[in-house]
C-alpha cells in the first residue's frame, strides 16, 4: 500500500529519472510478481484448491457444521465489538494528538503503537495474568462471578488490544496534515468543542475513518495468537474462525480445516476489495491517510 | 454523518447486548470436559453415549464440552480458571499439579476411582513409514545412524513424558539399572528430534502429514487413529519389545462443579467411563480397557508386552518429575537443540 498509483505522466518521469536498462527494471519487476506468486498467490490458491478437494458438497457439508457456524458467529461477533471500541478510541486519541498540544503527546503515540511491536502471544499472556483465577484481579472477579478469560469477554478484549493501533495510526497523519485551521476557525464563529468535532473535524476525516475500520475489522476476525492464549478452546463455545482452522487440522479434517480457512481468506478478500473500491472512488481524499 | 455515527454507536451497544447474551447462554446442564490431545474421537462417542444413559435414566439433556490441547497447556488453563467441570488428562502430575496450585481439586483425588483413577490406559510404541524402510524395530533403532525421532515436547505434552519415560525405562534395563548409561541413551535419542511440537497430536502431523523424521513415538491409541485416519498404504505401527504402562487419569474438578451445582452428573460422567459400555468405545478408540471381559474381548488388538509403571520403576510422578522434567532437570541437560 506504500506503492502511488502511477499514471502514464507519473511512468515517464520515473523512465527518465532513472538511467537503469530496461532489462534490470523488468528483473526487478518479475523478481517482484514472482515472489508475490509464490508468497501470497500459490498459498491463497492452495487454500481454495485444498478446501474444493474433495468436491463442493463435502466442502458444503464442512461449512454447514454447527461448530463452524457457531466459529463464524463468535468471529462476526468479536469484531463487531473490538472495531466500534476502537473506532471510539481511536478518534479520541487521534483528535488529542493532532489537535492539542500536550505533556505526553509522545509518549502517547509511542504507546499506541506498542500492540505491534508485542508478540500476540504476550498480548493474550498479560489478561489471562490480569483476570486469571490467579491473576492480579482474578479473586475480586470470582468473588463478584465476573467471569473473563477463557470466555467471550476474554476474546474481545484480546483483539481490541491487538488491533487498536489501526484506527489511530490512519487518522493521526491525516488530522495532522489538516491541522487546526478549519476548527478555529469553527470555534471562532461560535461553534462548540463538540459542534465543531461532529461538523468540521469528522467529515474531513471520515475517509481515512473508514479504511482504518477496514484494516482493524480484517484484523480482528484474522487474530490467533492473543485470542487462542485466552480461548480456552471449547468447542462450540469458544472458537473463532482461525482458533476452528487448527483444530479441525487438528483432527485430520483437513477439507473442514481449509473449508473454513477459505471462508476465513473469503472475508479478507471483501475486505480487501472494499478498500480497493474505496481507494478506486475516492484516491485523493483517502491520499493523505496513507502517509506514514 | 452525525446520523451516520448515532447508527454506529447503536449497533456498539446491540453488539455488546447479544455479547452478554451469548455469554449466559449456558444450557440447563452442561459439562466441561478439559482433555489432552488425542482423545477428541474418543471423548466425542463417550460423550454421546453419556448423553443418551443420563437422559434415559433421569430424563434430563446434559451436553458435554470439550476442550483439547498438550496435558500440561490444559492443566494450566485450569487453574487460570478454564471452568472445568473433568479433567481427563494425560498423565497424573498434571492433575496434581491443579490439585497443588489451586484449592480447585481435592488433593487425594487419585483415589477416588478405580485402578488410580485411569479408566483405560495405554503404552508408548513407534510409527513409521510404510514398509518400515529404515527396519526400525526395537529401542536400539532409533539410535542408528541417520534416523530422525519425532516426539513433542515433555515439558507441555504428557504423551512426550511417557515416551521419555519409556526409552528411560528400557535404557535402566538394558544396562542393568546404570543410570548414566539411560542418560546416555535418552540424550542420544533426543539428539535426533528436529522439531519438538507442543503436543502429542502436533507430533503425528508433523510425522504423518509434513513428512518428517523416519519414526515418531505416540501412544498406541494416536498411532492407531493415525493409521486409520491417513490410510495404512501410508504408515504402519512398530511395537517395541518392552514400553511403559501408561495410566491417563480423570478427575472432578470439586470447586467447580460446586459452582455449577454439576457434582452429581459430572459424579455419573465419570462412572460412566468404567462402565463395559464406555469400556468397548476405549478399546474400539484403542485405548486398553480395564475392564477385564472387555479386555479379553479386544485382547487380539493389543500385542502383550512387559510394561513398566510409573510408580515401579520411578517411584511415581512427583518424583519422576522432579528428576526428569523439572527446569534444570535431566531432560534440561540432555536436550540441546541444534547440536
Amino acid at each position: 500500500m506504500e506503492t502511488q498509483t502511477a499514471g502514464p505522466a507519473t511512468a515517464a518521469k520515473v523512465r527518465r529519472a532513472t538511467t537503469e536498462s530496461p532489462l534490470v527494471r523488468w528483473a526487478l519487476i518479475a523478481t517482484g510478481m514472482l515472489f508475490i506468486a509464490l508468497v501470497l498467490v500459490l498459498p491463497l490458491i492452495s487454500v481454495f484448491m485444498e478446501a474444493l478437494s474433495g468436491g463442493f458438497a463435502t466442502f458444503f457439508q464442512a461449512v454447514g457444521n454447527a461448530d463452524t457456524w457457531q466459529a463464524v458467529r463468535l468471529t462476526l461477533l468479536v469484531a463487531a465489538i473490538a472495531v466500534p471500541l476502537n473506532v471510539v478510541f481511536g478518534l479520541a486519541a487521534a483528535w488529542a494528538v493532532a489537535k492539542f498540544d500536550f505533556r505526553g503527546k509522545s509518549l502517547l503515540v509511542t504507546l499506541i503503537d506498542l500492540p505491534f511491536s508485542v508478540s500476540p502471544v504476550i498480548s493474550g499472556l498479560i489478561y489471562v495474568l490480569l483476570y486469571g483465577a490467579n491473576g492480579w484481579f482474578g479473586p475480586a472477579l470470582k468473588e463478584l462471578d465476573i467471569k473473563i478469560i477463557f470466555n467471550v469477554t476474554g476474546l474481545v478484549l484480546a483483539t481490541v488490544f491487538v488491533t487498536f493501533p489501526f484506527v489511530a495510526r490512519e487518522l493521526i497523519p491525516l488530522m495532522q496534515e489538516q491541522g487546526r485551521d478549519e476548527e478555529e476557525a469553527a470555534i471562532s464563529l461560535g461553534a462548540s468543542g463538540w459542534r465543531t468535532f461532529w461538523y468540521v473535524t469528522l467529515p474531513n476525516v471520515a475517509w481515512g475513518l473508514l479504511y482504518g475500520v477496514l484494516l482493524c475489522n480484517a484484523r480482528a476476525m484474522g487474530e490467533f495468537g492473543a485470542v487462542s492464549v485466552v480461548s480456552g478452546h471449547i468447542r462450540g463455545l469458544t472458537n473463532t474462525m482461525p482458533l476452528h482452522v487448527e483444530i479441525l487440522y487438528n483432527e485430520y479434517d483437513f477439507v473442514g480445516a481449509f473449508a473454513v480457512a477459505s471462508l476465513l481468506a473469503g472475508l479478507a478478500i471483501v475486505t480487501l476489495v472494499a478498500k480497493s473500491l474505496l481507494e478506486w472512488r475516492y484516491g485523493d481524499r483517502l491520499a493523505g491517510g496513507r502517509k506514514h | 454523518m452525525a446520523n451516520r455515527l448515532n447508527r454506529l454507536v447503536c449497533g456498539g451497544a446491540f453488539a455488546i447486548g447479544l455479547f452478554a447474551g451469548v455469554s449466559a447462554a449456558r444450557a440447563d446442564t452442561t459439562l466441561l470436559n478439559v482433555s489432552y490431545d488425542p482423545t477428541r474421537e474418543f471423548y466425542k462417542a463417550i460423550n454421546e453415549g453419556f448423553a443418551a444413559k443420563w437422559k434415559a435414566e433421569t430424563g434430563e439433556d446434559v451436553t458435554i464440552e470439550q476442550s483439547h490441547g498438550g496435558s500440561g497447556k490444559q492443566a494450566r488453563a485450569v487453574i487460570d480458571g478454564l471452568e472445568a467441570d473433568v479433567v481427563t488428562l494425560a498423565l497424573a502430575y498434571d492433575i496434581d499439579a491443579i490439585a497443588q496450585n489451586s484449592d480447585l481439586i481435592d488433593k487425594d483425588w487419585q483415589k477416588r476411582l478405580p485402578h488410580n483413577s485411569s479408566p483405560y490406559t495405554s503404552t508408548i510404541v513407534f510409527l513409521v513409514r510404510k514398509g518400515n524402510p529404515k527396519n526400525i524395530k526395537d529401542w536400539p533403532d532409533l539410535l542408528k545412524e541417520d534416523i530422525q525421532v519425532i516426539t513433542p515436547n515433555p515439558k507441555t505434552s504428557g504423551g512426550a513424558r511417557w515416551n521419555y519415560l519409556a526409552a528411560w525405562a528400557y535404557a535402566l534395563q538394558q544396562s542393568g539399572g546404570d543410570e548414566a548409561k539411560a542418560k546416555q541413551f535418552v540424550g542420544n535419542l533426543y539428539s535426533r528430534v528436529p522439531v519438538l511440537d507442543t503436543g502429542a497430536r502436533g507430533s503425528t502431523t508433523t510425522f504423518a502429514q509434513r513428512g518428517l523424521g523416519d519414526v515418531l513415538l505416540t501412544w498406541e491409541n494416536e498411532a492407531h487413529l493415525a493409521v486409520k485416519q491417513l490410510g495404512a498404504d501410508k504408515i504402519e505401527i512398530v511395537v517395541p519389545s518392552a514400553s511403559i504402562l501408561a495410566e491417563p487419569p480423570v478427575a472432578l474438578v470439586d470447586s467447580n462443579v460446586d459452582d455449577h451445582e454439576t457434582r452429581k452428573v459430572a459424579e455419573a460422567y465419570l462412572e460412566y467411563l468404567y462402565s463395559p459400555e464406555a469400556q468397548e468405545i476405549a478399546a474400539k478408540n484403542f485405548y486398553r480397557p480395564t475392564d477385564q471381559a472387555v479386555a479379553t474381548k479386544y485382547k487380539s488388538q493389543f500385542p502383550e508386552i512387559p510394561l513398566v509403571t510409573i510408580a515401579d520403576t520411578f517411584g511415581g510422578w512427583q518424583e519422576a518429575q522432579k528428576k526428569h522434567f523439572a527446569d534444570g532437570g535431566i531432560f534440561d541437560q540432555i536436550y540441546r537443540p541444534g547440536q
